[in-house]
Order: structure tokens, then sequence, then C-alpha cells
């Protein structure tokens, strides 16, 4: 099933109980990513994007299927070990920020790497990578004193202070404006290019998804194409 | 990072914070308070006892440390034991309560008692001139603010206050042990004797011989029944201190357990947030103790400022009635109190916490 794929997805299920009713989100996914890929995954509502970047990021695990995500199995792994796995492993940036609105951006950061057990500094050429991000002179403000595009770039810099092998960017650009959403994009990019920086990002702007060097298609649970 | 976390999550709703310690603070004030004034009463009564200079107390067999049920013993008895061997003088008194437990009076012959405890130091006035002449001390007079020559109301008399002297010496308020006997039904009748001894090295031996002539009476040294005269000894007080302590853990419990609990619900999206970057159960778990640990800290520390206010409006309005003391190696016993309930009080809504679902918890509004 390896062919060098940092994430290897097959036959994947995921099913949701909602009260007595259950819920398929997921019906049979396959799915390959190689590392420095830039993948793009657009579909409608409800076709299972998020479900499957759940799954990926260890946020829920699978019902049935094979997932390896950096050689992990994740449909083996514990609730403890998909926690290990978000600490090191995915980062995630959320279409709302979320940030913690009481700690500033810096503290922001430095908190992602506490809970990953590093040192809260970040190493001199992480310094490099605020630069690029545009945010090394607001890194002492709170959330509600920045603005959405500084906002997610500081969720960016969250998302990748501890290296993970794969950044899941869920609608980054989904509460932004057209200039901060093209000045994010071009970051994502960047960082996928100068980093080697594995990236899965949910979309639903063909625009976006134009980014990625591969787009793949869901619709009702399942991939249906991969341009 | 935290302890920053925590700081500035305490922050972000200071008045939830402010309020959660200054209702954590009121038991802990309510502690302190309670167990000031069992140890004031308790000091207060130690020291009139030790102020009187007796070597040994005889007291009748029904009394208990800290009760006497009217003056059982016969006057005459005093004479029989001033003539016991190495006893120099024997004095008798008759006690009666004036306010509750807090505050009692003594009958007692003057020349004789100011022979035993040394003479008093008057601040005001003198000594019994009439049959209706009372002597208050300092103590009493702080929270009554009289003069000598005026009248006080007690037991059911108008009384002459002949004088106000320093207290520490027997009661705080002295009658004229004859009219304070008549007034009472207890004529030739005392509620305990004290004894001076020619050397109070020979106490052991005096109460040894004592006992055997008057087996059922309660014979100490001074130094004993001052020592008896503590929290253990006094029927009742233990367990009312347990159950003020039980209060208090329950009210820090109650506290901590709504705010913790509120505030978990608030920050249910920033608990999804950390779990996303990959925070335990344990750390979540720890954030919350330890925000409530910190209220349960600052929770102590007002209430230790808090009970200096109530030692201070006490000593204002009640001091004779409630002889309050600060208490500070209770402090530590305070704050262990708090912080169990404070603990235990986050620990349902931590556990909480730290069972959400991230998903559910990202997507929470």
């Amino acid at each position: 099933m390896n062919n060098g794929a940092i994430i290897e997805i097959h036959d994947l299920h995921k099913t949701y109980r909602v009260g007595k009713v259950e819920v398929p989100a997921l019906r049979g996914v396959d799915l390959s990513v190689q590392p420095g890929e830039f993948l793009s995954i657009v579909g409608p509502s409800g076709s299972g994007k998020s479900t499957l970047f759940h799954i990926i990021g260890g946020l829920t695990p699978p019902t049935a299927g094979k997932v390896r995500v950096a050689d992990q199995d994740l449909a083996a792994m514990t609730d403890a070990g998909r926690t290990r796995l978000r600490k090191r492993t995915v980062g995630f940036v959320f279409q709302k920020f979320n940030l913690l609105p009481n700690l500033t951006a810096r503290d922001n950061i430095a908190i992602a790497r506490h809970i990953a057990g590093t040192d809260p500094e970040p190493s001199a050429d992480f310094e490099e990578v605020l630069r690029l991000l545009g945010i090394a002179n607001r890194l002492d403000h709170k959330p509600s004193a920045l603005s959405g595009g500084e906002q997610q770039r500081i969720a960016i810099a969250r998302a990748i202070v501890n290296h993970p092998a794969i950044l899941l960017a869920d609608e980054p650009t989904g509460n932004l404006d057209t200039e901060n959403s093209k000045a994010v994009l071009s970051i994502i990019r960047d960082l996928n290019e100068r980093l080697g920086q594995t990236i899965l990002m949910i979309t639903h702007n063909p625009e976006a998804a134009a980014y990625g060097h591969h787009t793949v298609h869901m619709r009702d649970g399942r991939i249906i194409e991969r341009t | 990072m935290t302890a920053k976390l925590v700081i500035e999550n305490l922050k972000h709703k200071p008045m939830r914070s402010l309020l959660s310690i200054l209702l954590i603070g009121v038991p802990v004030t309510l502690i302190l308070c309670i167990v000031g004034l069992s140890h004031g009463l308790i000091e207060d009564s130690q020291r009139r006892t030790r102020g009187i200079g007796a070597d040994v107390i005889v007291r009748p067999p029904t009394s208990s440390i800290i009760s006497l049920s009217g003056a059982p013993i016969d006057q005459r008895m005093v004479g029989f034991l001033a003539k016991q061997p190495h006893v120099v003088q024997a004095i008798g008194i008759v006690n009666v309560p004036i306010e509750g437990v807090t505050v009692g009076g003594a009958g007692i012959d003057l020349k004789e008692f100011e022979k035993m405890s040394g003479a008093f130091s008057y601040v005001e006035g003198h000594g019994f001139e009439g049959p209706n002449d009372v002597i208050i001390d300092t103590f009493y007079n702080n929270q009554h603010q009289k003069h000598a020559g005026d009248t006080i109301n007690l037991l059911s008399t108008q009384w002459r206050i002949s004088g106000i002297i320093d207290g520490g010496k027997g009661a705080h308020i002295l009658f004229p042990i004859d009219v304070l006997q008549a007034k009472t039904g207890n004529s030739a009748k005392v509620s305990q004797i004290y004894l001076k001894l020619d050397d109070p090295a020979h106490a052991d031996a005096v109460i040894k011989a004592l006992k055997e002539k008057l087996e059922d009476y309660k014979i100490y040294t001074t130094e004993e029944f001052a020592s008896l005269l503590n929290v253990n000894n006094i029927p009742g007080l233990r367990p009312f201190l347990i159950v003020i302590m039980s209060i208090a853990v329950i009210i820090g419990f109650a506290v901590v357990c709504l705010s913790m609990y509120m505030a978990v619900l608030q920050r249910t999206r920033e608990i999804g947030i950390l779990k996303s970057l990959g925070a335990s159960k344990a750390f979540i778990l720890r954030i919350i103790l330890a925000e409530a640990v910190a209220m349960g800290i600052g929770g102590t520390i007002l209430g230790i400022l808090m009970s200096y206010g109530a030692y201070w409006l006490i000593q204002k309005l009640v001091p004779a009635s409630f002889p309050m003391v600060i208490v500070q190696s209770w402090w530590l016993n305070a704050g262990a109190i708090t912080l169990v309930g404070t603990t235990l009080g986050a620990l349902y809504p931590g556990l909480s916490a730290a069972s959400h679902d991230p998903i559910e918890a990202l997507a929470y509004e």
C-alpha cells in the first residue's frame, strides 16, 4: 500500500450517529498524497471534505477502512494516539482562524510549542517564517486587535511552528476579503515551495483550488475526480 | 505557559473571577472568625484564671471545665480548706453568667481577693463602697463605655459602677460576694474555691491529700486547669468547628463548580482549539484545576484580609461579648480546606471539558 506516500487512504468509511439515525459521511474514499504535495479538495457542502480532513488530522477515528498518515495507522490508533498525532504530525488552519482570544499572537504560537513539549521560544529560522508571513511586528497583539488576514497568518504560523509533516487548511480564505485571500494563498503556496510542506486545503473557491498541484473533487462521501 | 493561560483566562472575565474569589473568601473569613472567637474566649478565660493568683482550684463535682451550675459548695468549705497543710489562703467565689457564655461575673470578698491576686489597678474609681456597687474591667467597658459612678443594669438590677480596673483577674464584672449570694439565692454557698499555697511546688501533694478527703470534687493546679481550657475540652466546640469547616468546603465546592462550569461552557471553542493543537485530556483538566486553585488561593488571601475586617468590626462593636483574636496558625488550615473545596468543585467541569469532542467543540458558537 505504501509507495512513499505520506497519506495513504483505502476504502475509508465514516458514519456519524445522530440520535438513532446513522448518517454516512464517507462511503469508500481512496486517496494517496505524496510528501511535498499541495492538494486542494473541493466539493459541495455535505460531500465529506471536512470529515476526511478531521480523520486525517486525528480529530475523529474512521469507522472502517485503512488510513495511514506519516507511517501511522489511524484506524488502530487510540484517542491518546490521535492526540499525539495532532501535537507533531499535523497542523490545522481553520476558516474562523481559531486563535485563543485571551493570548497574544506570540503566545498563541508559543502554546502550540508548549503543548508539543518543545521550547516555547521558536527557533531562529522560524523568525524568518514569521517575516515571510508578514506578522513579525504584530506578535504582541491579541487577536481582537488584529485584522482577519493577520489572524489567519498567525494561525498559519501556529500550525507550522512544530514542523508538522502535513498542514491541513480548512477554507483558510473563507472569512477573508479578496486581497487578504490572495495573500494567504500565496503564503500557503510559498510554504509548500520553500519548505516542501505537504498541504491539504479544503476550498469552495476554484481560484483558490488552483493554487494546489492537484485538486480532488468530492461528492456524496466519495472522491469522484482527481485533476 | 500554563500559568500564563490561566492568568489570562482569569483576566478575561474579571468580574466572574473577582466574584468567585469573593465568594470563596467568605467561608475562609467564616472559619477564621469562628476559630478566632473560640481561641479568644479560651485565651481570655485562661488569662483571667491565671490572674487570680491561686495555685490550686477546687470545683464542685457537677462542674465541667467551662461551666459551673450555680454555687453548690458550702461556704464553710473555704474555712476547712484554709486549714489544710501548705494552704496559706482560701477564697470562695460565686460565678454568674451575665451575657450568655462569653461574659461572666463573680462575687468576691474584695479584700481577700486582692490579697490573693494583688491589688487591682483602677483606671477610674475605687473598690466597693455600698451593697449595689460593682467593679467592671476595661475589657467589658470597651463595649459599654461607662465611667465610675455610672449605673448599669445587670441581673435585672441597677448597680453603681464603683470602679473600672485593668482586666485579667477572675471575671469581667465583680460583685460583693454576699450581695450576689443573696441575689442568686446562694446564701452561704460558693461556686469554686481558690487556694494559695506556701510554695507552688507543694501543689501536687496538696491536691493528692485533698482528693482523699473530697473524693468527688474536681481539684486542679491553676496551670492544669488553664491548659484544660482548650477546644477539645469544650463540649460541642469541635463538632461545631467541623460543621463550619464542612460548610466552607461545600460553599467553596459549589462556587467553583458553578463558576468553572460556566467558564467551560463559555470556552468550549477554546477547548476545541487546544485539542486541535494536541492538548491531552490531562492538559485540559490541569488548566481548569489550576484556574480553580488560583481562585482558591485568591479567595484564601481575601478571606484572611476580610477576617481582619471582621476583627476590627467586632473590636469596635462588641469586644467584650466576642473576644476574637487573629489566629495566624489557622491560615494554612483555612487555605487547605478551601483548596480541597475548590479542587473538588473544579473536578467535574474539568473532566467535562477534558472529554469534549474536539470537532463539536470547534463548531461551538
